[in-house]
């Protein structure tokens, strides 16, 4: 696999996975103009997980439903941070919201300087709508910061945060968040799947393997 | 806070009142208001008003017949008839 | 009946729309809470059958479609809700209402969802049933009740779109697909039947009288059937109502009577899912309650 591919992979599966978790949230989200909104939210994810597996999907002769549903779960290459499911804690999603939401800045910012140009004008159209997920996610950081809850979601899940990031672009992260004073940690590495993956999987394909091959 | 919110369907048109939405402050209540109101790209523009701020007149007084204000205080079909008639033009066409 | 009152009977009956801030018998504005709280709630509760399968859509275009259809219905909840709060019952008031079984909710929401095929089969069917009804709302007399229907209508349109395509895609594939949606349209039949409401004499039905619905429940079911019993035959589906015929001559469909008790049974919470969507309510209001405190605790 190219690197590139490589990379687009590992952005798509993030925003795939944490896509379909933020959907879990849609019809009982904590009041009725939060769940619009964050159905919204988890709708972008799923369709930027969609534009980066065309990409990604153009070097590996796939298409985009195929990346995202027909790979053993051991094949993602999605982060540690967007795995696990939250509901019906919304401490921990806003913090994950947030955490996630600065990481994926940085890592768009130097998608858009890359030299390959298709590269550089999908993140620059994703980050479009990223501005606004950015916005959303800070606004409830702040309502929300000091409850003791957050606090302790955003320290529980900085080591994984850290790892949605390669090595090189770690120190922006710790920069960017400093105000929020987090702990010298151990960055959780990428492709270290946990359980909740595999049992997220069964789920998202289990219509689809139902019938093998089907058009749905 | 409630917020009442006016939606502008295409460039050039008026303003029209949409809904509301709920919100704890003005920053929730336009992140609610483009969701509920323009996500489906109806919107090209929206107006988000605290309710408080918007006040509401219902009554118009009209006790002495100001009807140069209306189309019944204009009548010119019969004028145009007499006009017509004396230049010797008998409506060809009705306008 | 006071003079008053008799005077704003008349006036609505005569096609007159009211506004929030006008004067109304008490009686009429019982009768729009009731009514509306009773949308309201259904719009809340029917996300609950399709949510089930946000999870599980088969492609990224169904799970977005799918998604979005779900968030429509919580915004249109929202839309509801507020036109209930603006007539005097608090948006909280409605929640604890429902959440207590205090108040109704459309029939078809109280039933599980078995398959993909009844995914299909929801967002066709239900929809086209509820949009008839939905339509018709257009016309009541309160106004800022019909004035929401627009945009609700306006967004039912692509969920209807939504299942047909789900629908036409699963009819086009293999048997067991077929096989899929047939099972799904003889477990949703009855209740579709039911959704429009046993037939009651325009004379007896309160909200007719008051010109908050303008159509009768049987009117809205031939529609229904009008509309759609050729879609469903078309495909080469079997409608599991063996009297089910159209009479030319009468310009009315013939049916097999639907299942009175049944729907009585269900809407006073006794359906197969009732007790169990009530509960996921009830305990996901509960654990989102400190996010609500504490974003008013910041706006006093």
């Amino acid at each position: 696999m190219s690197e590139r591919a490589q990379q687009l992979l590992e952005i798509a599966d993030d925003e795939l996975l944490l896509g379909w978790r933020n959907s879990e949230w849609t019809g009982i989200a904590p009041f009725l103009e939060e769940d619009v909104a964050f159905s919204s939210i988890a709708q972008n994810e799923i369709g930027h997980a969609r534009a980066l597996y065309e990409l990604a999907g153009r070097d590996l002769g796939k298409t985009a439903d195929e990346l995202a549903f027909d790979r053993a779960p051991e094949e993602y290459r999605s982060a540690a941070l967007v795995e696990p499911r939250f509901v019906p804690d919304w401490a921990r999603t806003i913090a994950r919201h947030y955490l996630y939401e600065t990481a994926d800045q940085i890592r768009i910012e130097a998608l858009k300087a890359s030299d390959d140009a298709e590269v550089a004008g999908l993140a620059a159209k994703i980050d479009r709508e990223e501005v606004y997920h950015r916005m959303h996610a800070e606004m409830w950081l702040e309502r929300l910061v000091g409850e003791p809850r957050v606090r302790e979601a955003l320290v529980e899940l900085w080591p994984k945060a850290l790892g949605v990031l390669g090595d090189d672009l770690r120190p922006l992260l710790r920069e960017r968040l400093a105000a929020l004073d987090l702990p010298e940690v151990e960055p959780v590495e990428r492709g270290k799947h946990s359980g909740e993956l595999a049992e997220l999987w069964e789920k998202m394909t289990v219509v689809r393997r139902s019938v093998p091959g089907a058009t749905w | 806070m409630i917020f009442e919110v006016f939606r502008q369907e295409r460039k050039g048109q008026s303003f029209q009142h949409a809904g509301s939405v709920e919100a704890p402050n003005k920053d929730f209540g336009d992140w609610y208001a483009r969701e509920q109101y323009g996500r489906r790209g109806e919107s090209v523009a929206l107006w988000v008003v605290p309710r408080e701020s918007v006040h509401e007149i219902d009554e118009f007084v009209d006790e002495l017949e100001k009807n140069y204000h209306r189309v019944d205080g204009y009548p010119l079909k019969e004028k145009l008839k007499e006009a017509r008639e004396r230049a010797g033009t008998t409506a060809t066409r009705d306008r | 009946m006071s003079a008053q009152e008799q005077a704003f009977l008349e006036y609505v009956q005569g096609g007159g729309q009211v506004e929030t801030s006008d004067w109304m018998p008490a009686e009429y504005r019982a009768r729009l809470i009731k009514f509306i709280e009773m949308h309201g709630n259904s719009e809340l509760m029917g996300v609950l059958p399709e949510r089930e399968w946000i999870l599980r859509a088969p492609t990224l275009q169904r799970k977005l479609a799918l998604t979005a259809k779900v968030q429509d219905e919580v915004g249109h909840a929202q839309l509801i809700y507020r036109v209930v709060e603006d007539l005097g019952k608090p948006r909280a008031a409605c929640l604890q209402d429902l959440i207590d079984g205090k108040s109704k909710f459309h029939n078809v929401f109280h039933y599980p969802t078995k398959s993909w095929g009844d995914v299909g089969v929801i967002a066709w069917l239900v929809d086209a049933a509820a949009i008839i009804s939905q339509k018709a709302l257009l016309k009541c007399s309160y106004a800022p009740y019909a004035r929401i229907m627009k945009k609700i209508c306006w967004e039912e349109s692509f969920h209807i779109l939504h299942g047909r395509d789900v629908i036409l895609t699963m009819m086009n594939g293999t048997d067991e697909q077929r096989t899929l949606v047939q099972e799904a349209l003889d477990r949703w039949w009855g209740p579709l039947m039911q959704f429009h409401g046993n037939p009651i004499a325009q004379g007896d039905d309160p909200s007719f009288s008051w010109r908050i619905k303008s159509q009768s429940n049987d009117e809205a079911r031939q529609q229904f059937l009008d509309g759609y019993v050729p879609q469903i035959w078309e495909l080469g589906l079997t409608v599991p109502d063996p009297k089910l015929r159209k009479d030319e001559e009468a310009d009315r469909w013939e049916y097999s009577e639907p299942d009175w008790a049944e729907l009585k049974h269900v809407v006073t919470g006794n359906g197969p899912r009732t007790k169990g969507r009530l509960q996921l309510r009830r305990t996901s209001r509960a654990e989102t309650d400190w996010v609500r405190r504490a974003l008013l605790a910041e706006a006093a």
